[in-house]
């Protein structure tokens, strides 16, 4: 009521007194409980429906124990299709290597600067489903790709970019990489404009030129966010799913893991052994973080 | 395509769920059947949610439906609810009690667990006396859970024009005629002689639906269970997999198979770029839609003669059926009993009416004639409802999944490192040791 809210400040201030221990838990409740709800519970889920022979639609679940996990282990074809994964980790590397040029050279005042940061980050945005239809259209024979090479006086070099398996992996590795570089882009010029100024300007006094800075001040000042974006290279290669899924469904050799646990839970229905599957590659990516963290640990970061 | 969001309906008070047998007494089609379930249509009433895979139409011809049923049955009200990925979606949904009133049963529910879902129609015996596809589809234990929105025979669709332009004037009765048939439309147009739809996949799956016309045997499917290499010379499966291998490897296919399109795919067969693609009665209504005339389109019967007959495999499209935790089930089953006895989708979308006196659609005038004989198939044996089918998951190997015949695709093509026979060989061995599994 308005007579009340105008009286209200005169009153003593009413102050609902809440234990400190608990606030910053009041905070976490909402994001809290949308992790639980989407997080852990569906894997939780995931790990029961692993030890049981369930089809994805029938009401009784059967436990059959680890009878999933040997299966899976005793069919190594199963885990073939991890080849598949090495291309993109492969184009990560082309990826990381591209996102770091193009974030050290923005870093320093270029002509138009902020146009190509929007243009590097742009692809980013876009919807995967939309990519995935866009890049059909792009290498389908008589596509853009062969228009462009056409154009560029190499029609000789025109391939089926998807329908030879000898390059269909690097196709969709090089979709990969376009998509997602604007992402470690962003994290890397965001790491590097962090840097203090002063850094580089002292180094210039001293004569360094733009390698020098780079080689000396940028990269040791970003090394976390280059060893946190190698693990989501890792991680990332291993999980690859939606763009090969969209283009090719997995056909013709572009299968992936993921890829391979989808077909087996809604395909097949075996939703038990294909939990197995996600659970596997659960660990295997928790096993390989764990490895690098091993190998690359984190170490405090301090160029002054 | 838009989908709807329906909230939770309210449940009518007072409704009792008696649903008596709706009897196929009355004649045709067209006469209303006020009184369908014993009771006057009036007495009938509740909100009923209805799922349709038909996002193209649920605006359109299903509003009409709805305007139609609703005179008759005034104390019912009828929301649709249209979904894109019907089988992903519903399956998924299925696990809560909130999918719809009326649905489409999805193909991978299996016969065991129909009754957990769907509450049953009526006995196989009774509703098989008036409707189709009963005996053979979604039934479990003598009871039938689901009628068919339409059937559709098989075969594949072809551009008249095209093949009348390659001098091909007699229809194939061999699959060699029908690759010589391809080769000449290869030498004498520009158009694909056969287009896949590799890409997209599911139109792959739809030569599994010719299975049974080769050795023109109704019980061929359930031999399937009794036997450990359906891959073998003279078989259903070796022929239809054979010619496909033998059309790519003679290069009668599209050019780059991974980059096909479905949709694109209807208006290059009505306008010639493609010849012919296998695909089930159903498509003909979308292709001549697609086409710049509709006469250009024709039906053919997959190339082979079993007496000198061709044959065609007729079978039901999905089926309505009643969400067993309907609060109106007696308004469901009157919408189900109104669509397949009144609506006329079936026959408007070209297809074969559920009703065994319900009339042949133009779309199949082709078939009438050259002839071609229609099988229904036979019954699985009782307890045998869905042994095919667990074999055929058991080994991974989807018969009506496009995985397999992909690779048929791709080996044709040359870009497997397998002939055909491996791939047979290979397929039986799988077929054979997931029997074994599955009887063992």
């Amino acid at each position: 009521m308005p007579t009340s809210l105008k009286t209200a400040p005169r009153s003593a201030k009413r102050r609902i007194s809440v234990p400190r221990s608990i606030v910053p838990w009041l905070f976490l409740a909402v994001p809290l409980a949308l992790l639980i709800t989407f997080t852990f519970i569906p894997v939780a889920n995931m790990f029961w429906y692993s030890f049981t022979s369930w089809n994805g639609i029938s009401k009784d679940k059967d436990v059959v124990g680890l009878s999933n996990y040997i299966d899976l282990f005793t069919r190594p074809e199963l885990f073939r299709v991890f080849f598949v994964s090495l291309y993109y980790f492969a184009a990560s590397f082309v990826q990381m290597a591209l996102a770091l040029y193009f974030a050290t050279i923005l870093s320093f005042s270029t002509r138009f600067r902020n146009l190509f940061k929007g243009i590097l980050f742009f692809p980013y945005l876009i919807n995967g489903v939309a990519i995935g239809f866009t890049f059909l259209y792009f290498f389908r024979p008589g596509g853009t790709l062969d228009a462009g090479l056409e154009l560029l006086g190499l029609g000789d070099h025109q391939q089926f970019w998807l329908g030879n398996p000898d390059i269909i992996n690097f196709s969709l590795a090089g979709t990969s990489v376009w998509r997602y570089m604007g992402l470690n882009f962003v994290l890397f010029l965001g790491a590097i404009q962090s840097v203090s100024p002063s850094l580089y300007e002292a180094a210039e006094l001293d004569g360094a030129g733009r390698w020098a800075q780079f080689r000396y001040i940028i990269l040791p000042s970003i090394k976390p966010i280059v060893s946190l974006s190698f693990i989501l290279a890792i991680s990332g290669s291993l999980a690859v799913f939606e763009i090969p899924y969209i283009m090719t469904g997995g056909a013709n050799g572009s299968k992936t893991f993921v890829i391979q646990t989808i077909d087996m839970a809604f395909e097949y229905r075996k939703v038990g052994l294909a939990s197995a599957m996600a659970v596997v590659l659960l660990f295997i990516v928790l096993l390989i973080t764990w490895i690098q963290r091993r190998i690359v640990p984190d170490e405090k970061v301090n160029l002054t | 395509m838009r989908i709807r969001t329906v909230t939770a309906m309210a449940a009518m008070t007072g409704l009792t769920l008696a649903i008596a047998g709706c009897s196929g007494s009355d004649d045709g089609t067209n006469t209303p059947a006020p009184d369908s379930t014993g009771g006057q249509a009036s007495e009938i009433t509740g909100d009923i949610t209805v799922l349709t895979q038909r996002t193209d139409i649920v605006d359109t011809i299903f509003a009409d439906y709805k305007t139609q049923f609703e005179e008759l049955y005034p104390g019912v009200n009828v929301t649709f609810e249209a979904i894109t990925d019907y089988e992903g979606e519903v399956t998924t949904r299925m696990s809560t009690d909130d999918y719809g009133d009326v649905l489409l049963i999805p193909n991978s529910v299996k016969a065991s667990d129909l009754p957990d879902f769907f509450e049953p129609l009526g006995t196989v015996e009774e509703l098989s006396q008036t409707y189709r596809f009963i005996t053979t589809e979604q039934n479990y234990d003598g009871l039938s859970y689901g009628i068919a929105i339409t059937g559709n025979a098989s075969g594949l669709v072809y551009n008249k024009r095209v093949w009348d332009e390659a001098g091909v004037s007699e229809l194939p009765t061999t699959p060699e005629e029908f690759i010589a048939a391809l080769q000449m439309i290869k030498d004498n147009t520009d158009a694909i002689p056969l287009y896949t739809n590799y890409a997209d996949g599911w139109p792959l799956t739809q030569w599994e639906s010719n299975r049974c016309e080769i050795t023109a045997n109704p019980n061929c499917v359930n031999e399937l269970a009794e036997t450990d290499a359906p891959w073998t010379e003279g078989s259903d499966h070796y022929v239809i997999d054979s010619l496909i291998y033998d059309a790519v490897a003679a290069g009668l296919t599209e050019p780059d198979p991974t980059t096909t399109n479905w949709e694109q795919s209807k208006g290059d067969l009505g306008d010639g770029t493609i010849a012919t693609m296998a695909l089930g009665s159903w498509a003909i209504v979308q292709m001549q839609d697609a086409a710049t005339d509709a006469a250009d389109i024709g039906y053919l019967p997959f190339p082979v003669q079993v007496d000198g007959a061709f044959h065609s495999v007729i079978s039901g499209d999905y089926k309505n059926a009643i969400n067993v935790n309907s609060d109106n089930k007696a308004a469901a089953r009157a919408w189900i009993d109104w669509f397949a006895d009144e609506s006329g989708y079936a026959t408007d979308q070209g297809g074969i009416a559920p009703r065994i006196d319900g009339p042949t659609p133009d779309t199949l005038a082709d078939f009438a004639a050259a002839d071609v004989q229609y099988i229904e198939l036979t019954p699985a044996p009782e307890g045998k409802e869905s042994l095919v089918n667990d074999i055929d998951q058991a080994g991974e190997i989807g018969l009506w999944a496009p995985d397999y015949r992909q690779r048929i695709v791709d080996a044709a093509r040359g870009a497997r490192d397998e002939s055909k026979q491996d791939i047979f060989d290979d397929l039986n061995s799988r077929w054979a040791s997931a029997r074994a599994q599955v009887a063992g």
